[in-house]
């Protein structure tokens, strides 16, 4: 087992409570995908949400990024109680959200895809017609900023690797999310040196200072990168760590359930 | 997986670098869809070969072919009244085409364009009996035509029926609607505006070709140069992706179908123009020929990749067929032979697109 660094994880984070999730409750049919999603994310932090597969992760991810409403629950952002129904008003809020399929469309270009729904425009009045120049302009400033090599934003996500694409995804939620990026699996789909990279992206991001909720069921991972983890078990978040002193077995019986929260 | 290495990627400069190209799917590269978009500059020569964008060079190199054919068949076909008169009878198939584009565009399919200008015209041919302006008459129509696209609209985006389904019905629908409007009878549209928008023009360019090159630019600003064309482009692509993203998928494919009951409105005027008479018929070969124009322009029936010249090239190609064919005295029933025969040849070119 490795730690990122050793000040960051000797003790306790300090920062106050950014997004505070109590009790979510999400039904699809008859099915109960999450019973009691629950979790805390500290401003400044990388705060991982493990569990099992159908444990409830992504169905949490979704209800804190506006793709599904939650039933039931209580969502605070910055101590006020907030509803996402739809994605734009998680956004609006400054959650980001890099989704396990990445929601990238493949026929667009990797500007496009970055700037979708924020579209730049000149023109007249009511006459605007897309800024394509300034769009492909500072979508590779955004790309350069965080020193990922994507082959040119003139190109087809189509055309990107898998690790690539990752990238461009990652670019866009560190970019437009200015409180919060909720991380899906980043890594599940990647090779062992694309997911080092990865990993030293979030490593990025938490320097500068952005908040992170990362979703992962690679345990080494989470004790690599996050400073606390929650952890979900048939739909439910049953346990809370600080991952200075947890250990993987530790984590694994939380998530087995071998070990009682 | 175990730990790769972590401590030396801790600060350094994380890179994500890789060589473009030899992953899955490198080959499908500058198709249609981005309207002025730069070729990508790392680009090998065997990928740019594998790469030609046939689907997009299968309309001008058809049209090309025709061009020559006829021309070597019959001295008539490259005169300047031939071509002036393959321009106007296209024209309103190019409209169709146009609105069908936007539709293909987000994945979906209209299949009632026809019958929705048969509904538009003879909307229109009601208000002229009825005495109305010539002005209120096509506002009517069109208006009659939009509310067919809005009906498409709801149903497929916030009804989630299948666009298939639900434009076969409004396809029905509408032309038993004109029907019943018109009680089955054609009704005879004399009017001075009418009469200049068929046979008059500005030189040598008639009206109707005018008003679809009017509604071809305008379509090409509005998909390639407009937030709601991006939006629609992604939205076709992947909807999912789109509506993560905060795209609001229902609202554009809504928009995409009244923008294809609106131009069907509008070929509706022309139809009327040309015929000189608001008639209840079927239209059934416009339809059929307003998806070969999109198919034949390379445009995806998956979504996503469209382009507007593509299919008014389409149009163009599928109406001078028609004429040539005519000119060398082949039979018309042997037009929508010819037809399919080209769209299928279209249909193996873009095969090797992907």
């Amino acid at each position: 087992m490795t730690t990122t660094d050793p000040t960051a994880t000797a003790a306790p984070p300090v920062g106050d409570d950014l997004l505070v999730a109590r009790g979510l409750r999400k039904s699809f049919g008859s099915v109960q995908a999450l019973k009691d999603g629950s979790v805390t994310v500290r401003r400044g932090t990388v705060t991982a949400l493990i569990g099992d597969n159908g444990a409830g992760k992504s169905t949490l991810v979704r209800c804190l990024s506006g793709v599904h409403a939650p039933d039931e629950g209580e969502l605070l952002l910055d101590g006020k109680p907030v509803r996402f129904t739809l994605p734009e008003q998680a956004q609006a809020a400054g959650i980001e959200t890099v989704h396990q399929d990445l929601a990238l469309v493949e026929d667009l270009t990797v500007w496009q895809n970055l700037y979708l729904t924020r579209e730049l425009t000149r023109g007249l009045g009511p006459v605007r017609v897309l800024d394509r120049r300034q769009m492909r302009a500072r979508a590779a400033e955004m790309i350069g900023s965080l020193a990922v090599n994507v082959p040119g934003v003139t190109q087809r996500v189509r055309r990107l690797s898998g690790g690539q694409r990752q990238a461009v995804s990652i670019v866009r939620a560190a970019h437009w999310g200015s409180s919060m990026v909720i991380m899906d699996e980043p890594t599940a789909a990647l090779g062992v040196q694309e997911t080092a990279r990865v990993e030293a992206l979030i490593r990025d991001l938490r320097e500068r200072g952005l908040t992170v909720l990362l979703i992962s069921h690679n345990f080494e991972q989470v004790l690599r990168l996050a400073d606390e983890v929650w952890v979900m078990r048939a739909g439910r978040s049953v346990a809370h760590r600080h991952t200075a002193g947890t250990s993987g077995e530790d984590l694994v019986g939380l998530v087995t359930g071998a070990i009682s929260a | 997986m175990t730990a790769t290495d972590n401590d030396s990627t801790g600060r350094g400069a994380p890179s994500l670098v890789e060589q473009p190209g030899g992953s899955a799917g490198a080959t499908a590269a500058s198709g249609p869809g981005d309207g002025q978009q730069q070729a990508p500059q790392q680009r090998t020569l065997g990928n740019r070969l594998a790469a030609a964008p046939w689907a997009e060079l299968a309309a001008p190199i058809g049209l090309v072919v025709l061009v020559v054919v006829f021309s070597a068949l019959t001295p008539t076909f490259l005169t300047g009244g031939n071509i002036q008169a393959i321009l106007a009878a296209s024209a309103i198939l190019v409209v169709l085409a146009v609105g069908q584009t936007f539709v293909v565009a987000t994945s979906g399919i209209d299949l009632s364009v026809a019958s929705t200008m048969t509904l538009g015209a003879v909307v229109l041919g009601q208000f002229v009996a009825a005495g109305t302006s010539i002005a209120l008459a096509c506002l009517a129509g069109v208006a009659a035509a939009a509310v067919v696209g809005v009906v498409n609209g709801l149903l497929v985006a916030r009804g989630k029926i299948t666009d298939f389904i639900v434009t076969l019905a409004t396809l029905s629908a509408a032309s038993g609607l004109a029907l019943v409007v018109a009680d089955g009878k054609p009704q005879p549209v004399i009017d001075r505006f009418l009469l200049e928008l068929a046979s008059g023009g500005i030189g040598p360019v008639a009206w109707p070709v005018l008003v679809a090159i009017v509604v071809a630019v305008g379509a090409h600003v509005v998909l390639f140069h407009s937030r709601f064309g991006l939006r629609l482009l992604a939205t076709g692509g992947s909807e999912e992706a789109a509506r993560k993203t905060g795209v609001h998928t229902a609202r554009i494919k809504t928009a995409a179908y009244v923008i294809s009951g609106v131009l069907a409105g509008l070929a509706a005027v022309l139809l009327v123009a040309r015929v000189g008479a608001a008639e209840p018929a079927s239209n059934t070969s416009f339809l059929l020929n307003s998806v070969a124009a999109v198919v034949l322009g390379g445009v995806s029936l998956f979504g996503g990749r469209a382009t507007i010249v593509g299919p008014v090239i389409g149009a163009v190609l599928l109406t001078a067929l028609a004429n040539g064919l005519t000119l060398v005295g082949v039979s018309q029933f042997y037009q929508p032979l010819a037809v399919g025969v080209v769209v299928a040849a279209a249909a193996f070119l873009t095969r090797f697109s992907r």
